[in-house]
């Protein structure tokens, strides 16, 4: 019987396709697919929601005011309310943050990284900076508000503005966001791999050699994003600048000087957004307006820091 | 006539290149947690490149490597082989203070380098490195290019020659010069596992050093390479000393002059269990622990 080894050869097979066309549905894992799906659609519906209303009651505002919303002053009538001196605020204030909380947040995280022993004390400094970082902002206001406003106040912001000057809201924020610059920079330093600090070592480079030819020059896509992103959240702050006095409402001064500027009376865009929002209706137009810019100067930095870490980026 | 007399525990002859048949008939006394159960192996002074005095290295209290004591030879390269965990890497990483950037390594003991304590007051470590060159298990050029990758370390060393010079003479010297002559300014990370631990063999003699210790080099690579990086070996040893962790005794055997067979204790301390010419060591192993090891009964 030569044919019965054919025979089963072809059973087999057929067994084996019988199996691989598979059984039944699963229904448990479509109903769980389902169910992401519909978390998904929920969360992004939601934040979907928000941004149409916004651009729907804003962008009318800024489509017919055009270049004076952007550039007006505070006012007390609707259509004559621009975010100008917001607008000022906040870059100046973004300025400020920049300059002091990036040398000492980056100086910080290199240090704990990549000097800094593993002693108890270092533990507990980097659960401080963490705990730091979950700080509600209001607290860092209240902060702004004992130190810098009123035990400083003389000198970061004389004369009218009795210390809620510009600097005095800079040094808040700049304090705000230090323990996310070192956080995030320490991460960024953390994956630099041991082996690449090994290898500068073995060829008899030291400490500082291998921190500055190596490990920043790899690290610094990491560490430029955390530290951009750090900047657009002290952009949207609001509840610490209303504490440490920025304007609300309006205020009219010519400065002679950047030092006097910076000495004096400013408002930022997210409080100006708080403000009209509690305004009368016919500020309404002005709010989502405001929103608008607000979003848009969020999404452009995002949208650096994300290009950022995608042109720098290394694969070990 | 060898500093190594005194710190021989077994009390036995001191004998230049020893010859380890007369140990034989001893060797079923030897117990397995000394590591002196057979003559530590000496070597004229003029080459005696490193000296282990009695070494124990320690991660925070946990003892790595117990009690070492050897010479390791100049112009010759030399094997640490031994299982797992048994701490050669360990061992290896101390002859060059890299252990010093682990926070809590720290070693008793000495190490003499050409007769000086590595260890001592007033040694800098960085300078150690320079002369004490490493290549790694797993390959790790620099994400720079090829060029960079060679001229670093000359760099740092504040070297004032002719850089493209010493970049070709150390890449031909590493035998990849003719693969990357045309691609010096592409990044190093680029090339394959073979060819990335060349490029890193020539990184590590480009800084001129006296010693290059490797850390199981091949561990990471297909044979082909392997062979290639063996031959690159016998090469180097005319102008560099070379000290190899290796895991793979066959390659202990086909590349190395020297054998010292590690293994650990109860206390998971590794000690050093016979150190001979790697012929004899493979083929007629004084200690009952080698025999098994190379014989593949443990390990």
């Amino acid at each position: 019987m030569a044919s019965t080894p054919r025979a089963q050869a072809l059973t087999a097979s057929e067994l084996v396709r019988q199996r691989l066309a598979g059984g039944q549905t699963d229904w448990r894992s479509v109903g769980f697919q389902g169910l992401l799906v519909l978390l998904l659609v929920l969360t992004l519906g939601v934040l979907a929601w928000l941004l149409t209303v916004v651009f729907v009651n804003g962008v009318p505002v800024l489509a017919e005011r055009g270049l004076d919303f952007v550039t007006s002053p505070l006012a007390s009538q609707a259509d004559r309310a621009g975010v100008g001196q917001a607008i000022q605020g906040s870059l100046m204030l973004m300025g400020f943050v920049a300059l002091l909380s990036f040398p000492l947040g980056i100086g910080a995280a290199v240090y704990l990284e990549e000097y800094a022993a593993n002693t108890a004390f270092t533990r507990f400094v980097n659960t401080v900076v963490r705990n730091l970082a979950g700080v509600p902002s209001i607290v860092y206001g209240l902060l702004g508000l004992a130190v810098f406003v009123v035990a400083l106040g003389d000198i970061v912001g004389p004369g009218p503005a009795s210390g809620r000057s510009l600097i005095a809201g800079g040094l808040t924020m700049a304090i705000l966001v230090l323990p996310i610059v070192i956080i995030t920079s320490a991460e960024a330093l953390r994956a630099v791999p041991g082996a690449i600090r090994e290898a500068a070592f073995g060829v008899g480079a030291t400490r500082w050699e291998v921190v500055r030819s190596h490990v920043l020059p790899y690290a610094a896509p990491g560490i430029f994003t955390g530290t951009i992103l750090s900047m657009a959240r002290a952009f949207g702050e609001t509840a610490p600048l209303i504490l440490v006095g920025a304007v609300v409402g309006g205020f009219n001064v010519r400065y002679d000087s950047v030092i006097e500027q910076l000495q004096g009376r400013y408002t930022a865009l997210p409080t100006t957004v708080y403000d009209w929002a509690r305004k009368p209706p016919e500020f309404a137009g002005n709010v989502y307006a405001a929103i608008v810019v607000l979003i848009v100067v969020l999404l452009l930095v995002n949208a650096l820091a994300i290009f950022l870490r995608n042109r720098f980026e290394r694969r070990w | 006539m060898t500093p190594k007399a005194e710190h021989d525990p077994g009390g036995g002859p001191t004998i230049h290149l020893v010859t380890t048949q007369h140990a034989l008939d001893e060797s079923e006394q030897i117990s397995p947690a000394t590591s002196g159960g057979v003559p530590p192996m000496t070597f004229a002074d003029d080459d005696v490149v490193f000296e282990l005095d009695g070494l124990s290295c320690f991660y925070g209290q946990f003892r790595a490597v117990r009690d070492i004591s050897l010479q390791v030879p100049k112009n010759q390269i030399t094997a640490l082989i031994g299982p797992s965990g048994c701490g050669k890497s360990t061992l290896l990483r101390s002859f060059n203070r890299m252990n010093d950037l682990i926070d809590s390594a720290r070693i008793t003991g000495r190490i003499l380098y050409h007769g000086v304590d590595l260890y001592a007051d007033g040694v800098d470590p960085v300078e150690v490195r320079r002369r004490i060159g490493m290549v790694f298990q797993k390959p790790n050029p620099f994400p720079k290019s090829i060029y960079d990758n060679v001229a670093f370390g000359p760099r740092v060393a504040g070297f004032k020659g002719s850089m493209d010079e010493l970049v070709e003479r150390s890449l031909r010297r590493a035998a990849i010069w003719d693969e990357v002559k045309d691609k010096l300014k592409e990044p190093g990370t680029a090339l394959s596992g073979g060819q990335q631990q060349r490029l890193c063999i020539a990184r590590a003699i480009a800084v001129e050093p006296d010693v290059i210790l490797m850390d199981e080099p091949c561990s990471a690579l297909d044979p082909i390479a392997t062979l290639k990086i063996e031959e690159l070996m016998r090469e180097l040893k005319q102008n560099y000393t070379i000290v190899i962790v290796t895991h793979n005794m066959q390659q202990a055997a086909r590349a190395s002059d020297y054998t010292a067979f590690l293994t650990m204790g109860e206390d998971r301390a590794g000690y050093l269990v016979e150190m001979a010419p790697t012929q004899e060591l493979f083929t007629r192993p004084v200690n009952r622990l080698t025999e098994d090891y190379i014989t593949g009964r443990f390990g």
